[in-house]
């Protein structure tokens, strides 16, 4: 059985989770006391992963310690007609892998400034601020000429590892005082992950709600409640 | 040295907690800011922890439920009491500190309001259409000043780690100092005992607080690591609805209070609050 070890406020490990539940991979959750324990920098965790980051996807023997590792382990292994890694086509398998490559600049911008807002992590907080808008806006650009074409996705025509990739920490940007604001066709393309069968949630990113028909009062009594 | 004479000031002259006793180990300080005020922590090699503020001068400390307290002003009380803290047989739980950029005093407020759950939590400590909140006890404890509600009843489909399905929960909670606040609740695997989970608030500024959630559980069969993890992920999710609220400032002026609509619990804190002059975080007047 896949066993991941995990954080809930992770955004890193949320793609592992939410590419399994896409995907419908039964795993074991191992949960890691990330702040304010700081297990993933004892020995114990350590030596499973020496870079002290999660998440980790253990396998048998396989220890796989970087999420786009993981997602390409989970694509190439629990999806048969193999459209979430399109490794029988190398364009569009190198774009994934550059979208890869891009979540990084994500993880380490807009996922940086979340962990600073949220836990207090030490960071030069506007410089991070200032890079996450650099990397929507090269997202932006990128969307829009993919919605130009009628894609909802970042490669060609389907979803992929690379949406899953990059979407959490485009998805939770606002807890790090990045507004979407500025990006339409970013806000498109979230939706869009937020449709697919098996989507699921973590706290800072809420599915899509169809409208319901409910009592005004109620309504305006939970936005004034909070 | 002149003592200065600082006026009284409820927001200055309270205890708050401002970091993790176990997180500071001798040797070890830290920086913060507490109502406005930078201060400094640190843990003297032999064990005792010195709060000061930039012009050195001390400040009163205790380590009490997993955290360091403090003050910038002159309490006129000792810390309040939470007996459940030396029960045998609970797990003491330091969730660590969220940062929010709220109002102190709308982060209690919010966590004393059942009525989000379904809409906030759900599917963990509330699901629609059982969003019902059915009316229960709200009173000012006279000896303590604490404000209390009782006899809260709600149906909840996880109400916690340790609870396998929905089951409805009887809640209690108390207010024991204007930034902070307590609530009991049925504790799955003990019936008669109740689980304590509290928010302790440390106001940066007006609309800027560390939130620092603590809990005394009975549960053996979840790892620290669950049992932090579970509560983060509800705080998360209160932090992102904190973040968003309008006015930023709780309204306490009488003319903004919506007594209809807004929650029992809600209304008899922003009066004792008022009562009690703690106007930090509060919009005292309408805008
Ligand atoms: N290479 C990693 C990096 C992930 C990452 O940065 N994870 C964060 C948690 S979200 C982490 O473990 N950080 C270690 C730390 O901040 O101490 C990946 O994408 O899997
Ligand atoms: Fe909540």
């Amino acid at each position: 059985m896949l066993k991941l070890y995990d954080y809930v406020l992770s955004g890193s490990a949320y793609k592992a989770r939410l590419m399994m539940a896409i995907l419908g991979a039964p795993y074991e959750a191992v949960p890691v006391d990330f702040y304010p324990g700081n297990e993933h920098r004892q020995p114990d965790f350590l030596d499973l992963n020496p870079a002290g980051t999660l998440p980790v996807l253990v396998d048998g023997d396989l220890v796989l310690t970087d999420s786009a590792a993981i997602l390409t382990y989970l694509a190439g292994k629990h999806d048969p007609p193999g459209t979430w890694l399109p490794a029988g086509d190398p364009a569009r398998l190198a774009q994934v892998v550059q979208w890869l490559a891009f979540s990084q600049s994500l993880t380490a911008t807009a996922g940086a400034a979340r962990l600073h807002d949220m836990i207090n992590r030490p960071l030069d907080v506007e410089a991070a601020r200032a890079g996450a808008h650099r990397a929507f806006r090269e997202l932006e650009r990128h969307l829009t000429a993919q919605a130009f074409d009628g894609n909802a996705f970042l490669v060609a025509d389907q979803p992929t590892i690379a949406d899953i990739a990059c979407f959490p920490y485009v998805a939770l940007s606002p807890d790090g005082g990045i507004a979407h604001d500025d990006y339409p066709a970013i806000r498109g393309w979230l939706d869009a992950v937020k449709r697919l069968p098996g989507f699921i949630e973590m706290p800072g990113i809420h599915a899509l709600h169809e409208v319901r028909e409910t009592e005004p009062g109620v309504v305006a009594m939970a936005a004034e409640a909070g | 040295m002149s003592e200065t004479v600082e006026k009284k000031d409820p927001a200055r002259d309270e205890w708050y907690a401002v970091g993790i006793s176990a997180d500071l180990r001798p040797g070890e300080a830290r920086e913060t800011i507490l109502v406005g005020e930078p201060i400094d922590i640190r843990r003297e090699p032999g064990g005792a922890v010195i709060v000061s503020k930039s012009d050195g001068r001390a400040c009163p400390v205790r380590e009490r439920y997993g955290h360091v307290w403090t003050s910038i002003g002159a309490p006129d009380h000792d810390l309040f009491a939470i007996p459940e803290a030396d029960q045998e047989g609970r797990v003491l739980v330091d969730v660590g500190a969220v940062r929010v950029r709220c109002s102190p005093l709308r982060a209690v407020e919010n966590f004393l309001d059942i009525a989000h759950f379904p809409y906030v939590h759900t599917d963990i400590l509330g699901a629609e259409p059982q969003t019902e909140v059915v009316p229960y006890k709200v009173h000012v404890e006279e000896a303590g000043d604490e404000v209390w509600a009782t006899k809260v009843k709600f149906f909840q489909p996880q109400a916690a780690k340790s609870a396998e399905g929905g089951i409805v929960t009887d809640y209690k909670y108390r207010v024991p100092a204007p930034t902070t606040a307590i609530l009991y609740k049925t504790c799955p695997p003990r019936p008669g005992e109740w689980d304590v989970i509290t928010i302790f608030v440390q106001p940066i500024a007006e609309d800027l607080c560390d939130v620092w959630p603590w809990m005394a559980l009975f549960d053996e069969d979840n790892s620290l690591a669950e049992l932090i993890h579970f509560q983060q992920m509800i705080f998360l999710q209160d932090r992102s609805i904190l973040e968003n609220q309008v006015p930023k400032l709780l309204p306490l002026d009488p003319k903004m209070e919506i007594p209809t609509r807004a929650d029992m619990t809600s209304v008899a804190y922003r009066r004792w609050l008022k009562r009690r002059g703690m106007t930090y975080g509060a919009q005292t007047a309408a805008a």
